[in-house]
């Protein structure tokens, strides 16, 4: 049950502090997995991947996922609610005094600080997604050889996929599928 | 506020939920399809409004929106059925979902498909970040900012001590007020002496 409870006010703290969208969850969720070890690096790359092709906002994806991980359905549930909950407070107060805040000198001079930091959050917990992706540590600790160091059919991939984004403007749950292809016939 | 109104509110929100892929401005066209032209409970110009208060509170955008417009219409007791009823699809799905995984993550040919998502998925960040940058890194100070958390995150193995995501945040909020009040304050200044 405490550690119900601990999920519940960790996420409630990702629910508050995590600015600019899903994504800015990610550094919360590393911090998760460094700290407690509910989940891993590479189930944290699993969960984006699912909640890119399921629908939902993925922060709230993330957190019922990481929530199943650790505490089952309950965990799950609870996990979603304690991540809402500050934001659900915050956005009743601000609809009383939606005027004021809208035109707030010091709500722009925040968010010119926080836009950077969010996404400079979100390139660090990209690096932690390529960590496990495309490069493999192990390979080159054995062989001591640059070459081992990079997956090179995945840098490959994802040059390619970076390529087919920007030409195509597919959906990203199509590009997500077709990964799962190629990765399950090359063997990554 | 009576029980019907709530429940349409939240049974409006359960399917706008099931159907927003992408969260954030993926929810835009759809709420402006269910909300605007179908029931007319809000205005296009409100919506926008929603969604840039949205974007700049704590938490997850789709939801903020999602409370604002249940608050609007039916108090706080609103509010809660349009955020629950949004929340009600997703978890569903994702308990299925992880459910799955939990039972079938050790079979090689999920392994391999998952290694070949993870590819896929720091692409989709990097999009991410470079759709971002645009508007949130535009001087010095806002790129200063980006460089030095960008380097304390992304090397946080090999530093001696880890600083916590939430005190990062609340330092670049406190930082941008500073930055932005000192900026206007010799602005206007300058208009003072210009003035003179």
């Amino acid at each position: 049950m405490s550690e119900l409870l601990h999920l519940v006010l960790e996420f409630a703290k990702t629910g508050l502090f995590s600015v600019g969208g899903g994504l800015a969850t990610l550094p919360f969720l590393y911090e998760m997995s460094d700290k407690w070890g509910w989940f891993s690096h590479a189930d944290i790359a699993d969960m984006i991947a699912v909640s890119e092709s399921t629908p939902g906002a993925i922060g709230i994806n993330m957190s019922t996922y990481a929530g199943f991980r650790t505490g089952g359905v309950l965990g799950g549930l609870l996990a979603t609610i304690g991540l809402a909950t500050p934001s659900i407070i915050i956005i009743l107060i601000i609809a009383r005094f939606l005027a004021r805040f809208r035109n707030n000198r010091y709500v722009e001079g925040a968010f010119y600080g926080l836009r950077p930091a969010s996404i400079a959050m979100i390139a660090a917990a990209g690096i932690n997604v390529a960590k496990v992706a495309l490069v493999n540590l192990s390979a080159y600790a054995q062989t001591g050889q640059l070459g081992d160091l990079f997956v090179w059919k995945a840098i490959l991939l994802a040059v390619l996929i970076f390529i087919g984004q920007r030409k195509l403007k597919w959906s990203p749950v199509i590009f997500i599928a077709i990964s799962a292809v190629v990765g399950i016939v090359l063997k990554f | 506020m009576d029980f019907h109104k709530l429940l349409e509110l939240y049974w409006t929100f359960a399917q706008i939920g099931c159907v927003t892929f992408g969260g954030g401005y993926a929810m835009l066209p759809i709420l402006e399809r269910e909300l605007v032209d179908k029931r007319q409970w809000t205005t296009m110009d409100d919506l926008r409004d929603y969604f840039s208060i949205g974007q700049c509170t704590p938490g997850v955008i789709a939801l903020n929106v999602s409370t604002f417009i249940g608050e609007k219409r039916g108090g706080v007791a609103g509010a809660l059925a349009a955020t629950i009823g949004f929340l009600t699809g997703p978890i569903l799905i994702i308990l299925v979902i992880a459910a799955f995984l939990t039972n079938f993550a050790q079979l090689e040919i999920i392994q391999h498909a998952f290694a070949g998502i993870r590819v896929c998925v720091c692409v989709l960040i990097v999009q991410a970040v470079l759709r971002l940058w645009k508007k949130s890194v535009i001087d010095p100070f806002t790129l200063a900012l980006f460089l030095i958390i960008f380097a304390l995150n992304a090397f946080s193995g090999v530093l001696p001590v880890k600083v916590p995501a939430a005190v990062l945040v609340l330092c670049a909020g406190a930082l941008g007020i500073l930055v932005s009040t000192m900026r206007n304050r010799s602005a206007g200044a300058k208009e003072g002496k210009d003035h003179e």
